[in-house]
């Protein structure tokens, strides 16, 4: 029996609207959070990951409301990411219907929130994010708060102790690759996978289908997530939302 | 009308949405009395073994449930971590579970199978259904049926014919139990599309 990859739209959300980044900056409109969901859940996505690119960066909590009107939408797993930085937030948004708890700068900011997390919610709800970036001297650092904030610290000893805290899984987002649709950073893929025994989410570059299901086969990710190919159609990047059915996926 | 039992474990407006959209109603409760009154329950639940089992005692749920499946015999559908209660123990905690089904819940050990077997497994799997036990519960989904699962930790059931239900990560594990009227599965059929509106759509018409 052959595993089943998986394969996860990322939703950027902002000023309740759906955008799509590059390189974590000039967010494009794409649409209504929940038609784009509406057409996601026909589509029999595998799941999605939401993120609120907004919330941490002006120290606001997530958008309820639009959030659970979205989860009342979804008969597949949401993962959410944006302003979790406590207890409280992170059981209000499982109470309306979001399946993980992502979290990013809240992790960096308060060194034991992760571990709470986990106590309470059990490792497979708590998700750990990192953005990663090179210098010009190709090696790898971290931002947090959207991108706009360096961190001065190995990204892949920060990675081993979010997972050392019990984090369920990894998302792995290539800041440089965002939206730019010329494949995964598969080198810092490789690296990763090979550091965490978790699942491990890439994100960050993939172009098309092939991408998706490489990034898997060969460097070991255990979900192959995207923006821009699910959302953008030809080379002006018209908005159509799009997703592997059963044949694309062979 | 499906009683969901809240005792603080996890996302359960999901199943509540997708009762919902099915037309099914339901309603989330962990007070005593809507127990006792229920024709037919579900026990959802993520999180580890050992704080579900000391949630229900918490709620004095143990006994009445007893009383409600064993006894009164009402249907009930237990799911994900619902579904390891129901066995005699896990090797996630010490705390004895219901006992309903002659199982166990181990943990995966996948560090000796070749490739990587990351945990938990997380993901959409094909599953094979025991066609032996012409399960209602699973009427209408022998097409390529597949679930959503999240779970390190999986049901071993020396009963065999209990089976109704298996799927693989590493090695082949079962991931659905029925016996008389309690069912239970390891997947979150609330968040498994039209795959997890069947199921508890043949639930609901049990």
């Amino acid at each position: 029996m052959k595993v089943r990859h998986r394969y996860i739209p990322i939703l950027l959300i902002k000023d309740n609207g759906i955008y799509k980044t590059r390189r974590f900056k000039k967010p494009k409109y794409i649409g209504d959070p929940i038609n784009i969901v509406k057409i996601f859940n026909e589509k029999e996505v595998d799941e999605i990951v939401l993120l609120d690119i907004d919330a941490s960066k002006k120290k606001r909590p997530p958008n309820y409301e639009l959030l659970k009107d979205i989860t009342s939408e979804c008969f597949m797993p949401v993962s959410y990411g944006g302003g979790i930085k406590s207890i409280e937030i992170a059981r209000e948004l499982l109470s309306i219907g979001v399946e993980k708890i992502i979290v990013n700068s809240s992790a960096w900011f308060n060194s034991v929130l992760i571990k709470e997390l986990v106590e309470i919610f059990g490792s497979s709800t708590i998700i750990g994010s990192v953005d990663i970036k090179k210098n010009w001297r190709n090696k790898y650092y971290m931002k947090v708060l959207s991108g706009t904030k360096r961190i001065y610290m190995n990204p892949f000893k920060w990675i081993k102790s979010l997972e050392e805290d019990g984090i369920g899984e990894l998302l792995v987002t290539s800041i440089d690759k965002d939206g730019e649709m010329s494949g995964y950073d598969k080198y810092l893929v490789d690296n990763i996978t090979k550091l965490v025994s978790i699942p491990v989410i890439a994100a960050g570059g993939a172009s098309n289908y092939g991408d998706l299901k490489e990034i898997i086969d060969i460097n070991n990710a255990s979900a192959a997530a995207a923006g821009s190919l699910f959302v953008f159609h030809g080379k002006h990047r018209a908005v159509l939302i799009t997703y592997p059915n059963e044949e694309d996926r062979q | 009308m499906i009683t969901i039992i809240d005792y603080n474990t996890g996302n359960i407006g999901s199943i509540k949405n997708i009762l919902k959209k099915i037309g099914v109603d339901s309603r989330i409760t962990n007070k005593k009395e809507d127990i006792k009154k229920a024709t037919k329950l579900i026990l959802p639940g993520v999180g580890s073994f050992d704080t579900g089992m000391k949630n229900l005692k918490k709620n004095n749920l143990v006994e009445l449930l007893n009383e409600k499946v064993l006894s009164e015999k009402i249907h009930i559908l237990g799911i994900c971590l619902g579904a390891q209660l129901m066995t005699n123990k896990s090797e996630e905690g010490k705390e004895k579970g219901l006992g309903w089904f002659d199982a166990d819940t181990k943990k995966f050990d996948l560090k000796n199978i070749s490739g990587r077997w990351p945990l938990p497994n997380i993901g959409w799997r094909d599953i094979q259904i025991n066609m032996n036990l012409k399960s209602n519960l699973l009427s209408g989904l022998n097409k390529n049926p597949r679930f959503y699962f999240v779970h390190s930790y999986y049901i071993s059931c020396k009963n065999k014919d209990n089976i109704s239900m298996r799927s693989e990560y590493g090695h082949p594990f079962t991931c659905g139990l029925q016996r008389d009227n309690i069912y239970c599965v390891q997947f979150h059929p609330e968040k498994s599309h039209r795959f997890g509106m069947k199921l508890f759509q043949n639930f609901a018409d049990l």
